[in-house]
């Protein structure tokens, strides 16, 4: 199954909803989606957008675009394209040549990080990348026995520190291993902290100072992992992130759900940080690269 | 927690107390402002779009324009309004019909659900009832070591089958285990699952079938946007949610899906979670959330939470020092034990009316960091230094800057702050001896103030 297919699938049950929505909505409202588009048409497509969390900011600009080119054009692909410029251009991580590449992954609590590197080093290893998997969230009760099982599932090095210990010892540990073993990425896992516990989002500032110590320019990327079904309060983690873990790529999870996740257009166009993977349900092999055109394209093809 | 949403609201009530009369234009334009504030706080539109409807019809009303506090009418249809939006239930768990009670925890995946178990467990305990935790999440990799290694550092009892058990014969055991043993309440906790999984949901159903719970509590990420309703209305059309509990309260999240999923479950937030600490659970009230949201702040939490750490013999005891003028360092050193033992110090903020604002223009005034410091250096004292503080001279500064890692600055400052404490102290004191002579003076104290602000 093409990437492609693979993410219309996972889906499948928000892009039902949503298209529908949009179709009746806008259909009932204006009398056809290539009407005239102005009051009452305007309000139904203000509550769509809302209730994909894209957020009243976004949505107020998406609004005027759709208003001033309403008249002429369909309404649909107006938003669409302009959805689209919204995820897109924005630039992730540039490229590194370095070994072992780090990647951190940073997020508040119960978002699927741990979930996700398991998956991310399933998704490296087809890509020929063997990675060091590194378990630094010292603090969740088992965290370490969960990343552990998925490591063997993948089949990646694992590095992991006895619980209560300082996470910057364990990342230093686990570079240095992949270092020693020559593996291409080393992911870091870290332990789920709400963005407004200062002292906890001062420790990434430590686990990124250690980290860049053992090799240079690391950590190369930092992934903030986002729950689909988060509201506004995204754009209040992706700032906080960004500040204090300079956030370079945003992994979206739970997608295989009805949330559509309409917070990661606000992130992107407001922080500028893109959307790098997500994750459409529990296999191995469900986290999958972004794309803004196949994204937008699942969110809003027809009902099928 | 909710403290955005709160500071957004009282915008827009002040904006509505500069008009000098209301009309229906400034009443719309206040309207609007509400709207777009519940709208950012994740509140789902549909119960916004409702609850601004009913505000409305009441607003509009001639008895209310031409009132002579037309804001302060406004402000209390809100206020009255978010209250019926948040449920009137009792906070806490259902009254047990037959022992053991059977809890069912359950909610999408990364909500919370097995941290709750245990916190719901402590909680329990601390009640004086006797719970036994279960984990029926045979699927997500170490929950089971989760649960186990959770209640193991609260001392909480875990029915621990082998691991090959399934979930309904794992639910089973505990009731069995629990009713030979004499544990009085059952906590199942489920793994999590998307409310559009057909299959996992049907699972839920046979649990839910096989051992009849008298509670089913919703467990909800308190950050979750507009999907709140779909989500918890699955859960509810097929499983009957009896209570929810909401965590991740101590983020900024402004809390709107609290209001989306009371409102669509019918069933009232039974509990809050609000930190990391296995402590950090509280039943709702929802009056008195409602009086934080609007900036009343929470004068009756902040008053039990004293209690708490305050027992009514440390208190008499204290009161009589003060009196004698006989309060010293160690005094201090354990009142500010105490304030510690409340809690963080910025979520107390919330419980004072009008604190918020105030913390906010003096950032770091109210941060632990100044009270490990302050305490450090009491620690660093002679006992004779403690008791009697004029015998603290330069050399004896030097050294107790040296032993808890400030400067002479710093002790100079504390030795400062707590003379004038002593002196403001003193004052209290003996104001509250003249005016048991006098049988109640004019002054009030700054406690009884800020009782009248709350009503």
């Amino acid at each position: 199954m093409s990437v492609f297919n693979r993410l219309r699938n996972g889906l499948r049950l928000t892009t039902n909803q949503l298209s529908s929505l949009f179709a009746n909505t806008v259909t009932r409202e204006t009398g056809g989606l290539d009407g005239d588009v102005s009051g009452e048409g305007l309000v139904a497509l203000e509550e769509t957008l809302l209730q994909a969390d894209i957020g009243v900011a976004a949505t107020a600009r998406l609004l005027e675009v759709a208003g001033s080119r309403g008249g002429t054009a369909d309404v649909r692909s107006v938003v669409k394209a302009e959805l689209r410029r919204l995820l897109d251009g924005t630039e992730g991580a540039r490229p590194t040549t370095v070994r072992p590449r780090v990647v951190l992954v940073v997020g508040v609590n119960g978002t699927g990080k741990t979930t996700s590197v398991g998956k991310l080093a399933h998704l490296l290893n087809q890509a020929g990348e063997r990675s060091v998997i590194c378990a630094a969230d010292t603090f969740r009760a088992a965290a370490v026995e969960q990343l552990e099982i998925w490591a063997r599932r993948v089949g990646a090095d694992f590095v992991r520190a006895r619980s209560g210990t300082d996470p910057a010892a364990v990342v230093f540990d686990a570079i240095s291993a992949g270092k020693a073993r020559g593996r291409d990425v080393v992911l870091i896992d870290t332990a789920g902290r709400l963005h407004t516990h200062v002292n906890l989002m001062r420790e990434l500032d430590k686990i990124r100072r250690v980290a860049g110590r053992v090799v240079s320019g690391a950590p190369h990327e930092t992934l903030l992992v986002l729950d689909a079904t988060v509201g506004q309060n995204g754009l209040a983690q992706g700032r906080a992130f960004l500040e204090a873990a300079g956030v370079t790529g945003v992994v979206l999870t739970k997608l295989d759900g009805t949330a559509k996740g309409g917070i990661a257009a606000a992130i992107t166009s407001e922080l500028g940080v893109p959307i790098r993977y997500v994750g459409v349900g529990e296999e191995l092999d469900d986290l999958l690269p972004f794309s803004a055109e196949h994204y937008v394209e699942a969110l809003f093809e027809p009902v099928w | 927690m909710f403290a955005s949403l709160s500071e957004r609201l009282q915008g827009v009530f002040a904006a509505v107390r500069r008009e000098s009369k209301l009309t229906p234009e400034t009443v719309e334009s206040a309207l609007r402002g509400i709207r777009i504030a519940l709208l950012e706080a994740d509140v789902n539109f549909k119960v916004v779009g409702a609850f601004i409807d009913r505000v409305r019809d009441r607003a509009v009303d001639r008895s209310v324009l031409e009132s002579l506090t037309p804001a302060q009418q406004v402000v209390a249809i809100v206020r009255d309004e978010l209250r019926t939006l948040l449920g009137s239930g009792s906070p806490g768990l259902s009254k047990a019909q037959q022992l053991p009670q059977v809890v069912l925890l359950l909610g999408l995946q990364g909500a919370g659900k097995t941290t709750t178990t245990v916190k719901l467990a402590r909680w329990l305990r601390a009640q004086g009832r006797h719970p036994l935790v279960v984990s029926t999440d045979v699927r997500r990799p170490a929950a089971i070591e989760q649960l186990a290694a959770l209640s193991g550092d609260a001392g909480i009892r875990v029915h621990e089958p082998d691991p090959q058990v399934g979930a309904v014969d794992r639910a089973q055991g505990a009731i069995e285990m629990a009713s030979s043993l004499g544990f009085d309440v059952v906590l199942v906790d489920t793994a999590g699952r998307s409310h559009v999984n057909d299959e996992l949901m049907g699972e839920l159903e046979g649990l839910k079938a096989s051992i009849a719970p008298s509670d089913l509590l919703y467990v909800a990420d308190a950050m979750t946007g507009q999907d709140a309703i779909k989500s918890a209305g699955e859960f509810n059309r097929r499983l009957g949610i009896t209570g929810v509990v909401l965590t991740k309260m101590d983020g900024d999240a402004r809390g709107g899906a609290a209001l989306s999923v009371v409102s669509v479950v019918g069933a009232p937030v039974s509990f809050v979670g609000d930190g990391e600490r296995l402590e950090d659970l509280q039943p709702f009230h929802p009056d008195r959330i409602v009086s934080r949201i609007l900036g009343m702040g929470d004068v009756l939490s902040l008053v039990e939470k004293t209690e708490q750490v305050v027992s009514q013999e440390d208190a008499t005891r204290l009161k009589g020092k003060l009196q004698r003028n006989e309060f010293t360092l160690e005094d201090m050193r354990e009142q500010l034990g105490a304030v510690k033992r409340m809690g963080p110090l910025d979520r107390l903020v919330d419980l004072l009316p009008g604190m918020r604002q105030l913390a906010s223009h003096a950032p770091g005034e109210f941060d632990a960091g100044g009270l490990v410091r302050t305490t450090a250096i009491i620690d660093s004292m002679t006992v004779r230094e403690r008791r009697r503080c004029q015998v603290i001279d330069g050399s004896r500064r030097r050294r107790i800057a040296r032993g808890s890692g400030t400067t002479v600055q710093d002790v100079n400052r504390l030795l400062k702050q707590f003379m004038e404490m002593r002196r403001m102290l003193r004052a209290v004191g003996t104001t509250s001896k003249s005016r048991k002579k006098k049988k109640g003076g004019r002054r009030r104290g700054a406690l009884d103030s800020l009782w009248l602000q709350a009503r």
